[in-house]
């Protein structure tokens, strides 16, 4: 029977076949962050269970610390350094492999996971966060559950669960300038909203993928989760070998039979997907959210659609409310609109392609003098080599503060954030009410599109900087 | 909770569509390391008034704050409710509250996940249903009470009509025993260390 990548991976590690059950699935890696990470090792603990592979189980620290340069345990959040101490005592107590604080392999866990090879084609991959799904990009099935089912998979290397419906998603043709994987992203969950793939495992395919650098890949998968599927995956190719080859955790033995058998993981051709969505690459452009969902976005050179032509009464109100959060009006178009603040940084965009890419334009260039500006890279390893490559140089000369790695201004913990209608404009993935900070008005884009906007101190379309 | 019985509650109709876990429990809420006292952090954003990031108030204008609907343990909602952070307590908020029930027109998977371990009940029904029974609740704010009745998959609104909806068996039957999740698959222990075995041989580059 013809299967799909997702259908051979889910086949291989089936434990019990659900009949009158879910099936029950192995899982080969599971990773931590003190954030909900903690939550399930301390419930665990207090049922007096064990963790079945102590191996296979890392953790990180990313959420909640600080992100400013010489950052120890102490954090803005109230609160936060006990979710960090937790963390680290029990991962100390259960014998799991932590990659703390200023450890050179810290990071974000969704980053480090790839980049310390713990996460491999064919594997499935679990974490107590929703952005697990990065991690399709390396052919992997990531899945990211809550802290009782991080538990069960703590506790039996198992997950249960109904197999998903499965959804090819292919990208056609040469992106327009200035666009990257964030737009596509954005582009697909306007066109088919936030729920569309709601039930649905992704594959993304098509030779627009194909020919994008392996680092835009995650972005796309990450963002799956914004599109409410079950998880984004795309078959593993060369690109993903040469990446993985020597990387710590990484199969050191039988190399050339392992890719082998990885490349063999693709989708057969007469695999069966229960949904198509073909898109014309050409057609997307820059984009950007103006609202408080994913889905609320338009090309940067568009208008924001008006509350009248809303069809659903109910829609209508929650539109009204959402254009009053946002301090906007239907109708309008987002150029030019006056920005406070611009952040790169998060396990969507904080990678070092997409800090080369914000540096292209920031070269040279002065951030307008109103913006408060932050990078924050999203693993000890990206802020490296983007200091090796003069990277970090380029930001601060911009006048970017410089940070150090973790989810930071991604999300608002109590600690840190922006103050309330200040206008950001953000590389992260989630532009809900109060996301960034109570209040705050948040528009997701590429980091691109972010650079562009921090220096011009509005919202502008990177294309515009980029011809200059 | 004994779910063989119908359950009978207050219905709190919040017909958004959208409504992500950051909502239900707002990030700076979660403040320790428990899951216990998340009562009253609920809906914070949109239960409470705020002033220079302090709490004034209640938001009168917020259905759970409504006279009628202090007691609510149904939640009816619209598309994709609970998208978003893996947050788990946002179930544990929910339940904190006292709400047993969330019925929407979609969820999103983690928090329906979520939810079915931690005993509470989410069902799905169509955009018209939901509008149906959020008018009939509307009509009559003072008895406000709707049935559950699992077993027979049924929403009883009384006088008026009655909803069937669909449900997974195996998570019916997992929420009438009150079973718990991870000790039923402990049970499988044995099955799970024979594939265990055979996969080590078969895929060896995925054991550290
Ligand atoms: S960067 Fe943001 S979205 Fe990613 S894991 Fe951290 S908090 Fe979640």
């Amino acid at each position: 029977m013809p299967l799909t990548l997702f259908e051979k991976i889910w086949k291989s590690h089936r434990v019990i076949k659900g009949e009158s059950q879910p099936d029950l699935i192995y899982i080969d890696r599971i990773f931590l962050h003190e954030r909900t990470g903690s939550f399930a090792l301390k419930s665990l603990k207090e049922r007096s269970l064990s963790v079945k592979n102590p191996k296979h189980v890392f953790a990180t620290i990313d959420h909640i610390i600080d992100t400013f340069p010489g950052r120890g345990d102490e954090t803005l959040m109230p609160g936060g350094k006990i979710f960090i101490t937790t963390m680290r005592n029990l991962a100390k107590e259960f014998n799991i492999t932590l990659f703390d604080i200023n450890d050179p392999r810290h990071g974000i866990s969704h980053l480090i996971s790839a980049e310390q090879g713990i996460a491999l084609p064919g594997n499935i991959v679990t974490c107590p966060d929703s952005h697990t799904c990065t991690l399709g990009a390396l052919g992997a099935i990531g899945w990211g559950v809550g802290s009782s089912d991080c538990e069960h998979a703590l506790a039996t290397s198992t997950l249960s669960s109904e197999k998903p419906k499965q959804m090819k998603v292919s990208f056609r043709g040469k992106l327009n300038e200035g666009v990257n994987s964030k737009d596509m992203m954005l582009h697909l969950i306007e066109k088919y909203s936030a729920s569309g793939g709601s039930g649905y495992a992704i594959e993304f395919g098509g030779d627009t993928i194909d020919a994008m650098p392996l680092e835009n890949r995650f972005t796309l998968c990450n963002m799956a989760v914004e599109f409410s599927a079950f998880t984004g995956i795309i078959a593993p190719d060369q690109k993903v070998f040469d990446y993985l080859k020597d990387r710590p955790y990484s199969p050191s033995k039988k190399w050339s039979e392992n890719t082998e058998y990885w490349a063999s993981l693709a989708s057969d051709d007469d695999a069966i997907f229960d949904k198509h969505i073909e898109i014309n690459s050409s057609d997307i452009y820059p984009s950007i959210t103006w609202g408080l969902s994913p889905e609320e976005s338009i090309p940067i050179n568009g208008v924001i659609p008006k509350v009248n032509e809303m069809k659903n009464p109910d829609n209508k109100k929650d539109m009204e409310s959402t254009l009053q959060y946002m301090g906007l009006k239907g109708g309008q178009s987002l150029l030019n609109l006056p920005i406070d603040a611009a952040f790169i940084g998060s396990c969507t965009n904080a990678r070092l392609d997409d800090l080369r890419s914000a540096a292209r334009i920031l070269k040279d260039n002065k951030v307008a003098s109103n913006v408060l500006a932050i990078c924050t890279p999203g693993s000890a390893d990206v802020k490296q080599k983007a200091e090796l490559e003069g990277i970090d140089q380029i930001f601060k000369d911009a006048g970017f503060q410089w940070r150090e790695p973790g989810c930071s201004l991604c999300f608002y913990a109590g600690g840190e954030g922006f103050l309330p209608k200040q206008r950001v404009i953000t590389s992260t993935n989630r532009n809900f009410r109060g996301r960034q900070g109570r209040g705050v008005r948040s528009h997701l884009a590429s980091p691109i599109t972010v650079a562009a906007s921090a220096v011009a101190g509005k919202i502008i379309s990177p294309q515009k900087l980029t011809k200059q | 909770m004994n779910w063989s019985s119908a359950f009978k509650g207050v219905t709190a109709p919040l017909l958004i569509d959208n409504i992500d876990t950051d909502q239900i429990i707002p990030s700076r809420k979660m403040k320790t390391v428990s899951k216990i006292g998340l009562n009253k952090s609920l809906f914070a954003n949109w239960r409470y008034n705020y002033i220079k990031g302090k709490k004034a108030g209640s938001n009168h204008d917020f259905i759970l704050n409504k006279k009628e609907f202090l007691n609510s343990s149904i939640l009816l909602s619209g598309k994709n409710f609970g998208c978003g952070s893996s947050r788990e307590h946002a179930v544990w908020a929910l339940k904190d509250f006292g709400i047993k029930i969330v019925i929407a027109e979609s969820f999103g998977r983690i928090f329906k996940n979520n939810c079915a371990r931690n005993q509470l009940l989410t069902i799905e029904l169509t955009r018209i249903q939901i509008e149906l029974i959020n008018e009939l609740i509307k009509k009559d704010v003072k008895n406000n009470i709707i049935e559950i009745h699992l077993e027979k998959k049924l929403i009883v609104v009384p006088n008026h009509k009655n909803f069937e909806f669909d449900i997974d068996p195996f998570l019916m039957e997992m929420l009438l025993k009150g079973q718990d999740f991870i000790e039923y698959s402990l049970g499988k222990e044995k099955i799970i260390d024979k594939f265990l075995k055979n996969d080590k041989n078969k895929r060896s580059w995925a054991y550290l």
